[in-house]
C-alpha cells in the first residue's frame, strides 16, 4: 500500500514535484502519466527512498520514506528508467547478487531465481552474458530483479520504453500477470494503451502537480464529460418529438441518428429505450472516449489552450 | 557485527569480479606489475655500476628502499581508475539506481566501494613488491632492515589508502567518468610530490621523521574516507547536473551568506558576523587550548635543547654566539624601519596562507603554521630568559602586548575559522551537496576575515609601527 501526503520535492530553485497526494491499496496498479520532467521518476524516486521529500510524506509497505528508508528499500521492487544491468554477469549470477542484497538464503535464491527465469521465459538464456540479450530480455531480467524478493510493493519506472511493440507486449502481460491481491503497482509512462491496459487509476502530472486522478471510468466522466450515446436508426425517424428523460441531453440530430448525453446511464438508458420502443432502432452505442482524449484535455487545459479533438 | 559487512564484503565482491572480466583494465594492472620490477632491477643495475665508481655507499644503501617506494606507488596509480569510476562509472552506466534501490545503509554502499577500491592497487603493489624483492635477493642485494620494511609496507598501504579515499571522493561527487579521470591529477601530482619529500628522508635515513610521514599520510587519508562518507548522499548520486561550473549560482550562494540578510553593516556585524561567530565558538576555545600548549612546548623544548646545545658547544663556538648576541639591532633605529603597512600586508599574508595550507589538508597544516606562530613567542621568551634579560616579564609584555592585545587575537580566530571549516568538512551535513558547504564555509571564513580578522590586524599594525617601540624604549631604557 502507498499514501502520500503533500509530498514535495525541490531541487535548488525548481520544484519538481508539488504537493502530491496519492492512496494506492493493496491489489491495485496505479499509473502516473505526463510529460518527460512532469515529475514522475522524481515520485518514484521519493517512494523508494532515494530522494528525501522536501515537503509532506509518504508510506510504503507502511514504512515512512524518511525515517525507514532501509525498511522501504527492502519491501520494494524497482523497475529503473534504464535498466541498470551489469553486462559482464550471467542472467544467474545477476539475480543471485541481488537475491543476497535482500538477504534471500541459498536455496532461496536459487529456486526463486529459476523460477523467474522459467517465467519470464530466460531459462535458456540464463549462462549467457547480460551483455548479449536483446532490449526485451534485458527489460525482462531487470524486472526479474525487480520480483527476486517477490516485493510487496512495485515500481515500474517506464517499463517499456524504446522497446519494440513485441517485447513491449511481452513485457505488459508480465505486468498484467503480476497483479495480485497482495501487491501494489505503480507504473509511470507515456504509453497511454497500456496504461489503459493494466491501470486501475491514473494520475495525470504536470509540471509536480497532479491534475487530476482516478479510475479510467472516473477521468472520462470528470474530464470529457457525462458519457455520450449514438442512436442509429434503419431508415429515417422523427426523434425530435421524443420527450428525453431527466439528465438526457440532446446533442445532435439527424433523420437516421440521435446523439445524446446521459448524466446516468444505468437509471437513464432503459427510460430512452422505452421511448424508442416504436423505433428501428439498429445500433445504441456508447461513443468510444480514449485515456488519450482525457491526457490531451487536461494537459491542453494546463497550457492554457484549446483542446482541439 | 558480520551481519553489517555483509553488504560491504557483497558490493565490494561483485564489483572486483566484473574488474577481473575487463581485459582493459587487467592487462594494464598486470603488465606494469609484473614487468615493472625487472625495469626497476634493470634501473638499480646500473645505478650500482655506476655509484660503485664513486664509492658511493650511502646511496646504494639507500636505493633498494627507495626503489620498493617506488615500485609500490606505480601500481596504485593505474589502479586508481577501478575507484575512480567506483561512483561515477555505474552512474554513466546506469546501474548505480538498482544498486542505491537496496536496503543497505550509505555506509556500507562506501566501503564496498572503497574497500574494492584499495584492495586491488595493494594486491598489486604488493605483488610488486615481493617480485623485486625476490629479485634483489637472487642478486645477493641486503635487504633493507625490518624496521624500514615495515615503513615501505605501511607507506604504501597509507599511500593506496590515501588515494583510493581520494579518488572515492572524486568519484561520488563527479559527474561523469572523464570528469573524475582529470580531477585524478589532483591526487596522483600532490602524492608525487609528497613521495618526493619522502625519498629524502629515505635517502636522509631518519626513521623517525619517516614515522611522521607514515602517521601524517594515514591522517589525511582517514580524514579522506570521512569527508567521502560525511557527503555521500544517494541524491546526488542521481542528480542530472552535468559538467559545467554555475558561477552564477556560486556567486549567488556565497553572497547570500556572505551578506546574511544583513542591510546594513551595522546589522551585518551584529547578526551576520555574530551567526558565524557563535559557530565558530568551539574551535576557538579549542585554538586557545592549541595556543596554551604551543607555548609550552616552545618554550620547555628551547630551554631543554638550547642550554643544552651551548653547554655541549666548543669554546669557539660560544664565542662567536657571545659576538653574534652583542650585535643586536639598535632599538631606537629599528623604530623608524617599521612600517605599518609592510606589518599589516605581513600579517594579513600569514593568516591568509593559514586558511590556504588549512583548506588543503582540512585544516591541519593551517593549524600547524598556527602552531608554528604562537610556538614563537614561547622560544623568544626562552631564548631571552636563557639570555639573562632582566625584568624579563616587563620587557616581553612591552615589546608584545600593545600590538599583541589585537594581533593574536587576529591570528586566534583566523586559524579558528580554519580549524572550524576542516571540522565542518568532515561532517555529514544532510540536504546539501559538497559544493554548497563549500561555499557556506567560504562565506563564513570571508565574513570574519572581512569583518574581524583584517580591522584587528591593521590596528595591530599601527600600534606596532608607532607604540610599541616606544614602549619597549622607555621600560628597557628603565
Amino acid at each position: 500500500m502507498i499514501e502520500t501526503q503533500d509530498l514535495s520535492k525541490q531541487f535548488h530553485d525548481f520544484m519538481a514535484v508539488d504537493g502530491v497526494n496519492l492512496s494506492v491499496q493493496s491489489g491495485q496498479i496505479l499509473a502516473l502519466l505526463g510529460q518527460n520532467g512532469a515529475g514522475k521518476t522524481t515520485t518514484v524516486r521519493m517512494l523508494t527512498a532515494l530522494l528525501h521529500p522536501s515537503r509532506g510524506w509518504a508510506r510504503v509497505a507502511g514504512y515512512d520514506v524518511v525515517r525507514n528508508g532501509h525498511d522501504v528499500r527492502a519491501s520494494v521492487g524497482v523497475l529503473t528508467e534504464q535498466h541498470g544491468l551489469y553486462m559482464r554477469m550471467t542472467a544467474v549470477e545477476y539475480l543471485d547478487f541481488f537475491g543476497q542484497v535482500y538477504s534471500l538464503a541459498p536455496s532461496a535464491r536459487k529456486a526463486r531465481s529459476e523460477n523467474l527465469l522459467e517465467y519470464f521465459g530466460l531459462a535458456e538464456a540464463a549462462k549467457r552474458r547480460i551483455g548479449e540479450y536483446s532490449k526485451g530480455m534485458r527489460q525482462k531480467l531487470a524486472l526479474a530483479r525487480a520480483m527476486i524478493h517477490d516485493p510487496g510493493v512495485l515500481l515500474l519506472d517506464e517499463p517499456t520504453s524504446a522497446m519494440d511493440p513485441e517485447s513491449a507486449r511481452l513485457v505488459r502481460d508480465e505486468i498484467a500477470r503480476l497483479k495480485s491481491s497482495s501487491r501494489t503497482i505503480v507504473i509511470c509512462s507515456h504509453n497511454l494503451t497500456e496504461v489503459e491496459a493494466l491501470a486501475d487509476k491514473i494520475a495525470i502530472i504536470y509540471r509536480g502537480r497532479i491534475l487530476v486522478q482516478g479510475t479510467l471510468d472516473e477521468l472520462k466522466r470528470s474530464v470529457l464529460g457525462a458519457p455520450e450515446y449514438e442512436i442509429r436508426f434503419a431508415g429515417a425517424w422523427n426523434a425530435g418529438g421524443l420527450e428525453l428523460p431527466k439528465g438526457v441531453e440532446k446533442l445532435a440530430e439527424t433523420p437516421t441518428s440521435l446523439k445524446v448525453r446521459v448524466e446516468a446511464p444505468q437509471a437513464s438508458n432503459p427510460q430512452i429505450l422505452k421511448l424508442l420502443s416504436g423505433a428501428p432502432v439498429m445500433a445504441f452505442q456508447e461513443e468510444t472516449r480514449t485515456l488519450e482524449q482525457v491526457y490531451l484535455k487536461v494537459m491542453a487545459e494546463a497550457k492554457g489552450r484549446e483542446y482541439v479533438q | 557485527m558480520f551481519n553489517k559487512l555483509r553488504p560491504v564484503l557483497l558490493v565490494a565482491r561483485r564489483e572486483l569480479r566484473d574488474q577481473f572480466r575487463d581485459w582493459r583494465v587487467l592487462m594494464p594492472m598486470a603488465i606494469l606489475t609484473l614487468a615493472f620490477p625487472y625495469l626497476m632491477n634493470e634501473f638499480a643495475k646500473q645505478a650500482v655500476d655506476f655509484l660503485n665508481q664513486f664509492d658511493a655507499n650511502l646511496i646504494l644503501d639507500r636505493l633498494v628502499p627507495f626503489s620498493i617506494m617506488i615500485i609500490g606507488f606505480f601500481p596504485i596509480t593505474v589502479s586508481l581508475v577501478v575507484a575512480l569510476e567506483s561512483f561515477v562509472g555505474e552512474k554513466e552506466r546506469g546501474t548505480i539506481e538498482p544498486l542505491l534501490s537496496a536496503p543497505f545503509d550509505d555506509w556500507q554502499l562506501y566501503f564496498g566501494k572503497l574497500l574494492v577500491g584499495v584492495v586491488t592497487p595493494l594486491a598489486a603493489s604488493y605483488l610488486s613488491i615481493g617480485l623485486y624483492l625476490i629479485l634483489i635477493a637472487r642478486q645477493g642485494l641486503d635487504f633493507p632492515p625490518p624496521a624500514v620494511m615495515v615503513q615501505l609496507f605501511l607507506l604504501t598501504t597509507a599511500h593506496a589508502v590515501l588515494m583510493v579515499s581520494a579518488a572515492i571522493v572524486i568519484s561520488v561527487q563527479s559527474t561523469s567518468v572523464k570528469a573524475a579521470n582529470l580531477l585524478a591529477s589532483f591526487i596522483v601530482i600532490p602524492v608525487a610530490i609528497l613521495m618526493q619529500g619522502e625519498a629524502v628522508m629515505l635517502f636522509w635515513g631518519n626513521e623517525r621523521v619517516l614515522w611522521l610521514a607514515v602517521t601524517g599520510v594515514l591522517i589525511i587519508a582517514l580524514l579522506l574516507i570521512r569527508v567521502g562518507i560525511a557527503h555521500f548522499q544517494r541524491e546526488y548520486l542521481l542528480g542530472r547536473e552535468i559538467d559545467t561550473l554555475n558561477f552564477r549560482w556560486m556567486l549567488k550562494t556565497f553572497w547570500v551568506n556572505f551578506v546574511g540578510g544583513a542591510r546594513s553593516v551595522r546589522e551585518w556585524y551584529g547578526r551576520a558576523l555574530g551567526a558565524s561567530l557563535r559557530r565558530i565558538a568551539p574551535a576557538l576555545l579549542f585554538t586557545l587550548l592549541i595556543a596554551g600548549a604551543s607555548l609550552w612546548m616552545s618554550y620547555s623544548w628551547v630551554k631543554d635543547n638550547a642550554a643544552n646545545a651551548i653547554s655541549h658547544a666548543s669554546a669557539e663556538d660560544r664565542a662567536r654566539l657571545e659576538e653574534n648576541l652583542g650585535e643586536l639591532p639598535d632599538l631606537s633605529s629599528l623604530r623608524g624601519h617599521l612600517n605599518p603597512s609592510f606589518l599589516f600586508l605581513n600579517n594579513t599574508r600569514a593568516v591568509a596562507f593559514i586558511f590556504v595550507a588549512g583548506l588543503v589538508s582540512f585544516s591541519v597544516l593551517g593549524i600547524l603554521i598556527y602552531m608554528i606562530n604562537i610556538a614563537l613567542i614561547g622560544g623568544l621568551y626562552a631564548v631571552f630568559e636563557l639570555l639573562g634579560v632582566q625584568s624579563l616579564p616587563m620587557v616581553f609584555l612591552a615589546g608584545v602586548a600593545p600590538h599583541g592585545v589585537f594581533e593574536i587575537p587576529a591570528l586566534m580566530i583566523g586559524s579558528a575559522v580554519v580549524l572550524y571549516i576542516g571540522a565542518a568538512i568532515v561532517t555529514p551535513q544532510t540536504g546539501k551537496s559538497m559544493g554548497e558547504v563549500i561555499l557556506e564555509l567560504m562565506a563564513d571564513w570571508a565574513k570574519i576575515f572581512v569583518g574581524l580578522v583584517v580591522p584587528l590586524l591593521a590596528i595591530a599594525a599601527l600600534i606596532e609601527a608607532y607604540v610599541t617601540p616606544g614602549i619597549l624604549l622607555r621600560v628597557m631604557g628603565s
